[in-house]
């Protein structure tokens, strides 16, 4: 629950970048509507609430009903300044995402354990810490986190291509625990 | 006394102690860091225990949740900055004593009061464990159904001032739930001829992404924070002693907790609401709330901490989670084909029984486990934002990658890590989507269900149980109108 539901607020208190998001959600989820008649079937003898398409379809007309009023009230409210500036502040989350991914890409290609110490050490620097207690710390967490979850959790995360160029019982090794 | 037995040779086991050791001294720790809280923790871990027996990987889980408010009152009375979000209210009178040269009677209030909190919700829990056996095998269908819309209903309407969108969120999660091959027909909904569709969308990954990534894209995009260091001197033991001193503001506190808990779709901060107002309508100097009242601290702390306990009750029971915690913890169930709901109750109360006497021993333990190491939790509080918005990412990574070991779910989990992101800048809730994706799947399937042995829409609410779900739902919905329209005409005014 959020915070906001200790408080009845019952005017609405527009946030940076409200009527931006209001939009966007309005207009994707239109497009889903339009396309329920294509991207769910109907099926003949089968009863109204049982149709593959009733629960998309309350999904969807749920979806805008509240968006559109939504989108009404935020249109309606005063506008809140800096709206470009909390758009650039979302679309700069999009690095980050691109960071995930690298991290997704090369665990199968170096191994868990180097390319989480690639990453956190990397992402670390790219953040602005450069103090040596910081980046030390970047290793011994990339560390800790690869030992427990591969090592003792024992959660499924393959060997990196990287551990066939170690010797038979060494690369067992990495394999399992690392 | 059989039952009594089975269920504690049920816990007495290493692997359920080193869990309930690991789920209740890690919340702790997840608790008081601020921006990490009980559900990304949660979520990040939920893969790992799919590997682990029901009652291991529940008992940790349970741990985290049930620990987690403990440590969430450290920054939020030493640094005024809620460990978690339900720990808001304990800023309001911890912080002010704390201030004021106290910082360890503070604490020890805190502690004590989240104790006496979680103890009494135990307590209430194990007598109405009883009632519910007996209730629990009259929910059929219909009234499964109906519970999960009366949830859908108060999520909704729980978030006041937000309701609009909470509303749309919430179908939302109802309509992503619905992507992929229909459960009966086998026909794709939703599936744009993309393979990768087919298999719908993970709750896990969303889950994830929106609590989890989201979290760390929004630390790492924030400026970096570094909380100064602060001094904690004295004893802490002595808040019990002053926590019994109000036992009246306790106890009605704790009882909040565990009347919100077990309504789906209410939890912590309706319980908070309702206690710290009543603790100040009812105090002698009413006019200290706010400014370092000890009954304002114990009725945040007291309510918050008896709703982990009570919030499993919907859960077991009907199979039906009251928010995004234990509908995480549902699919713990779902993996290892244990489905709660009226026979969980029915068949196995031993396993039920044992899950209350975790949560029992997790509060000893947390309470031992903070008198003796705060000072040394303090250093933990202080790690620099940014640097905790790269560990969390890291650990994301764990939870999403070990699921199939599929990109494409990573892909997937940070679109909505983005889509968390945003929401979380415009203030607007999380919880409803989660929500909405498995209380939509649990309706989805009870309506079909059911709709196969009614004839009318009357013989839907035709049974006592359904009829009084039904209307409740009427009532509450009513009632919201009522009070929307009264505080309408009076901000007019």
């Amino acid at each position: 629950m959020p915070e906001s539901s200790l408080k009845s607020r019952p005017s609405h208190n527009p946030q940076r970048g409200d009527i931006f998001f209001a939009s966007l959600f309005l207009l994707a989820t239109l497009l889903l509507l339009s396309q329920i008649g294509t991207e769910t079937s109907w099926v003949k003898g089968t009863k109204f609430f049982a149709q593959p398409r009733f629960w998309p379809a309350v999904g969807l007309i749920g979806m805008t009903v509240f968006a559109s009023l939504y989108f009404v009230r935020s249109v309606l409210s005063k506008r809140a300044e800096n709206e470009v500036k909390e758009v650039i502040l979302w679309l700069k989350s999009l690095e980050y995402t691109l960071w995930f991914m690298a991290y997704v890409v090369i665990v199968p290609i170096l191994g868990y354990l180097i390319s989480t110490l690639v990453f956190v050490y990397a992402l670390s620097l790219r953040t602005g810490y450069r103090e040596r207690s910081i980046l030390l710390m970047s290793g011994v967490t990339a560390v800790a986190i690869v030992v427990i979850f591969k090592g003792f959790l024992s959660v499924k995360i393959p060997g990196g291509q990287l551990y066939e160029i170690f010797p038979g019982a060494i690369r067992n090794f990495m394999i399992l625990y690392l | 006394m059989e039952l009594l037995l089975s269920s504690i040779e049920l816990l007495v086991r290493w692997d359920v102690i080193l869990a309930l050791l690991v789920g209740s001294i890690g919340g702790v720790i997840i608790g008081a860091i601020p921006g990490v809280g009980p559900a990304v923790a949660i979520a990040i871990l939920l893969p790992a225990t799919f590997a682990m027996e029901p009652i291991v990987g529940l008992t940790m889980l349970l741990g985290i949740y049930g620990s987690s408010m403990y440590g969430g009152a450290i920054p939020a009375i030493l640094m005024n900055t809620p460990g978690t979000a339900v720990n808001a209210l304990t800023t309001y009178d911890g912080h002010p004593i704390a201030a004021k040269g106290n910082p360890q009677r503070a604490l020890s209030l805190a502690y004590s009061a989240s104790f006496f909190g979680g103890i009494f919700s135990i307590i209430c829990l194990i007598f109405l464990s009883q009632l519910l056996a007996v209730v629990a095998p009259h929910f059929g269908s219909r009234e499964i159904f109906l519970a999960a819309l009366l949830g859908i209903v108060l999520v909704v309407l729980a978030h006041r001032g937000q309701v609009l969108a909470a509303g749309m969120l919430a179908c939302l999660g109802i309509f992503i739930n619905t992507v992929g091959l229909e459960p009966v027909r086998y026909t794709r909904r939703f599936t744009f001829d993309q393979t990768w569709l087919a298999s719908g969308i993970d709750l896990i990954v969303v889950v994830l992404g929106l609590f989890a990534l989201s979290q760390a894209f929004l630390l790492l995009v924030q400026a970096d924070e570094r909380p100064k260091p602060v001094e904690v001197g004295g004893r802490l033991f002595d808040g019990l002693k002053e926590v019994l001193g109000f036992k009246r503001v306790a106890t009605v506190s704790s009882s909040f907790g565990v009347m919100m808990g077990m309504i789906p779709g209410v939890g912590e901060f309706t319980a908070q609401f309702f206690s710290y107002t009543y603790a100040q309508r009812t105090s002698k100097e009413p006019e200290k709330f706010g400014k370092g009242a000890p009954e304002g601290l114990i009725a945040s702390e007291a309510a918050n901490n008896a709703v982990p306990g009570a919030a499993m009750i919907p859960l077991l029971a009907l199979g039906i989670p009251g928010e995004a915690l234990t509908a995480m913890m549902l699919s713990v169930f779902y993996v290892h084909n244990v489905i709660p709901g009226p026979q969980l109750f029915a068949n196995q109360m031993d396993f039920v029984l044992a899950l209350y006497f975790a949560l029992f021993i997790l509060n000893v333990i947390v309470l031992l486990f903070l008198v003796f190491s705060t000072r040394g939790l303090l250093h933990v509080v202080r790690i620099p934002t940014r640097f905790l918005g790269i560990i969390i990412l890291t650990l994301g990574f764990v939870g999403v990658y070990s699921l199939r070991n599929s990109m494409t779910d990573c892909a997937i989990a940070a679109g909505f890590g983005i889509f968390g992101l945003i929401l979380k800048r415009l203030n607007l809730p999380v919880v409803p989507i989660v929500l909405g994706m498995v209380l939509g799947g649990i309706m989805e399937i009870k309506l079909r269900s059911a709709m196969a042995r009614v004839k009318t829409p009357l013989d839907f609410v035709d049974r006592p149980i359904a009829a009084i779900i039904f209307g409740l739902i009427v009532l509450i919905i009513a009632l919201h109108i009522r009070t929307y329209i009264k505080s309408r005409k009076q901000s007019d005014n």
